[in-house]
């Protein structure tokens, strides 16, 4: 057979569609214990599980937001917590027509031999994983794999393996009802200029779809989560116009039109510069068969963090500022987005240097 | 750099959008003296040049018949000929706004230990050659890459063989001017059913986009000339709406959108099914984000050589059934298709075992 179509081919394709709604977006907030408490120490909050679930309560109930999202990513913890008046999370979500997601990967660990380059773990009882998220309500999950921009990188090695392993995934959440989310981050790190991330980005994506489709996957029921094509961080800035047509032309080039939709991520990009690179792409006027969304961590919640600094008091503010990206993001994914939901902190670069989630 | 960004990338991008202008497609009259022997023996017609030539004058000086064709494939022969008057084809070509295309491959010849698969030659100076055919006046080329489907076949050998062949021959015709038709034809011989077709086919579009991004060739300036998918040649038909699903799915997912347009091969479908089919695919409401055309060989020419005879006073007889056929594909590029096209022998099968060109 061509594709896999097991018994949950028809709603991994309605699934995949409805994520990939033109307006709305994913709201990433599968940070692992360990990244969530460098986001916690940030605003001085000690990393326990009240001030996880806190934060994650804080988001998902934020009057109003909801509407703007498709879907949440969560990781493990977080998806079987619930608000402070015992509502699951997940059912939080399903009632205001928000897919549950779940990060199934295990991290990153180096390829020997290379220079830093990583391959991705998670495969070990993956399946049986992914069908126990599915009974607690995921619908859809996210494997991050990263490459890097160098002299001799991304290594052919690094491409085969970290394709490969999105397949692999990919092909097991199939099997288990989850929509997988293929994540091929090449990091920002570096002073390439924008034609050498494109490039990159072009020979990456063409990897990762020629494995999937080796692998038997069911295109129509993905979805991908590539990084935007910029110069690298340690480069001079381009237009968000010249960013829209590097990362469509590339994605023109390698993404096969059966894939319902693009989620971006936002690397190191601050809220603003994020939101309005995803405008640029919808404003521009080229055919692009996929919807061009946002699957955004940082670039939703920097400024929401800051202003909540863990404080109850500070809720209802820090949910207003979150609301505002949501809203801003949702406009972004229709190109009409008007610039100025801003604050100081939304246009505060997100960039780490290696970063290590 | 991502992909060929040579001198001639502007032209390529043009070429190929204007070859898959809606209402227009490709007359493939490129057989080889040996091939063309065989259509004109059917017709009693001795194989000689001046007889060859006026089969292609008949073709190509078809009143009205050029505003339906974008391009016309040559034989080399072909390319230096003119009309009895002394005008060359290829001037006759230009001032009706129709592309002169060269076939550029030498047949195929046999993989060792497979069971009757091949590969394509013609790469020993393709480079040069196709300079020079640029000069006489080509601006596109076409390369036929063979697969069939069996027990075993098409092996992971033929495919890799065969996609490589057609991504080197690509990137050496964008190098020299030319748009490189890749045609990766798929053969209906066999008792396969069409999802066997479309696995097969799945897997053979991959691998060729998967060697095209290889060898950095500029997607922006090809075609592609796929089978359309069908049950075997001794299989039960099936409808033509169903053919459309299946192919522009298989399209769907394995084409990149930077692809302008798609032009089918006629296989051995008769001329009515061939033109259908064509229509049933532009009629489907499906993601199409590239143009679906035509480039007929003997679904164009089968009723006009039967009309024809090789005699004179046949000539305007043969004519009007060439129009005809030229109008109706060009109104199934359109979806808009009625039927009644048919002269004698228009639902004849074109089907021969084991074709050899």
């Amino acid at each position: 057979m061509s594709a896999f179509v097991g018994k949950y081919a028809d709603e991994l394709i309605k699934n995949a569609k409805y994520i990939a709604t033109p307006g709305k977006g994913i709201l990433a907030a599968d940070e692992s214990t360990g990244t969530i408490g460098k986001r916690l120490s940030s605003i001085n909050v000690e990393n326990v599980e009240a001030n996880r679930q806190a934060l994650r309560e804080l988001l998902f109930t934020a009057p109003g937001a909801l509407a703007y999202l498709s879907g949440v990513i969560l990781f493990e913890e977080t998806l079987y917590q619930k608000t402070s008046d015992g509502k699951p999370f997940v059912d939080v979500l399903v009632e205001n027509n928000v897919v549950p997601g779940i990060k199934v990967d295990k991290g990153t660990v180096d390829l020997a031999g290379t220079n830093g380059e990583t391959t991705t773990q998670g495969f070990d009882s993956l399946g049986a994983r992914c069908a126990e998220y599915y009974k607690a309500g995921a619908r859809f999950a996210k494997w991050r794999a990263v490459l890097k921009i160098g002299v001799t990188e991304p290594s052919e090695l690094s491409i085969q393996q970290n394709a490969q392993g999105l397949a692999r995934y990919a092909i097991i959440c199939q099997e288990n009802g989850l929509v997988p989310i293929v994540e091929p981050e090449i990091l920002t790190d570096g002073s390439h200029d924008i034609k050498k991330c494109a490039a990159a980005t072009e020979t990456v994506l063409a990897a990762v779809y020629k494995a999937l489709n080796d692998q038997h996957v069911l295109l129509e029921g993905t979805l991908l989560k590539p990084n935007m094509v910029t110069p690298g961080s340690d480069s001079p800035k381009v237009a968000a116009e010249v960013i829209a047509e590097y990362t469509v032309t590339a994605l023109r080039r390698t993404v096969p039109p059966a894939v319902p939709g693009i989620v971006f991520l936002s690397g190191g990009q601050s809220e603003e510069e994020a939101t309005v690179n995803l405008d640029a792409m919808n404003k521009l006027e080229v055919l692009k068969p996929w919807t061009l969304s946002f699957s955004f961590g940082r670039a939703l919640q920097a400024s929401t963090l800051k202003t909540w600094g863990g404080k109850k008091e500070n809720v209802e503010k820090a949910q207003a500022g979150f609301l505002a990206r949501c809203k801003a993001n949702s406009d972004a994914s229709l190109g009409t987005y008007g610039g100025g939901s801003a604050g100081g902190v939304a246009s505060e670069s997100l960039y780490v240097k290696g970063y290590k989630y | 750099m991502s992909c060929y960004k040579g001198k001639y990338a502007d032209e390529l991008i043009a070429n190929a959008t204007y070859i898959g202008t809606p209402g227009k497609g490709i007359l493939a009259a490129d057989e080889s003296t040996g091939t063309i022997g065989k259509r004109l023996s059917s017709i009693n017609v001795e194989n000689v040049e001046s007889n060859r030539r006026a089969l292609r004058e008949l073709l190509f000086c078809t009143p009205g018949c050029l505003q339906y064709l974008s391009g016309v494939i040559l034989f080399e022969e072909t390319l230096y000929q003119s009309t009895a008057a002394g005008k060359p084809f290829v001037e006759v070509m230009k001032e009706a706004g129709v592309l002169p295309g060269i076939k550029v491959d030498k047949g195929t010849v046999e993989l060792a230990g497979t069971d009757g698969e091949t590969t394509t030659q013609g790469l020993d100076g393709l480079a040069a050659r196709c300079a020079k055919y640029y000069e006489a006046g080509a601006r596109f080329a076409k390369w036929r890459a063979v697969l069939k489907i069996g027990p075993n076949e098409p092996s992971q050998l033929a495919i890799n063989e065969n996609a490589n062949g057609l991504a080197r021959y690509a990137i050496i015709c964008q190098e020299n001017g030319l748009v490189p038709i890749v045609e990766p034809e798929i053969l209906v011989d066999g008792d396969h059913d069409i999802n066997k077709c479309a696995d097969v086919t799945e897997r053979v579009l991959a691998a060729c986009y998967k060697a095209l991004n290889d060898h950095k060739v500029l997607l922006e300036g090809t075609l592609l000339k796929p089978n359309m998918v069908t049950p075997g040649s001794d299989s039960a038909k099936v409808a033509p709406e169903v053919i459309a699903e299946y192919t522009v799915r298989a399209l769907q997912r394995t084409m990149p959108p930077a692809v302008p347009a798609v032009v089918f091969l006629s296989g051995g479908q008769s001329e009515e099914q061939a033109t259908v089919n064509l229509n049933a695919m532009n009629k489907l409401k499906a993601k199409k984000p590239w143009s679906l055309s035509f480039s007929f060989g003997r679904a164009l020419q089968q009723s006009t050589l039967k009309a024809w005879g090789g005699k004179d006073e046949n000539i305007k007889k043969a004519q009007e059934a060439f129009l005809a056929r030229c109008k109706a594909n060009s109104e199934a590029t359109l979806g808009t298709y009625q039927g009644g096209a048919a002269f004698e022998g228009a639902a004849e099968s074109l089907h021969v075992k084991d074709y050899k060109y």
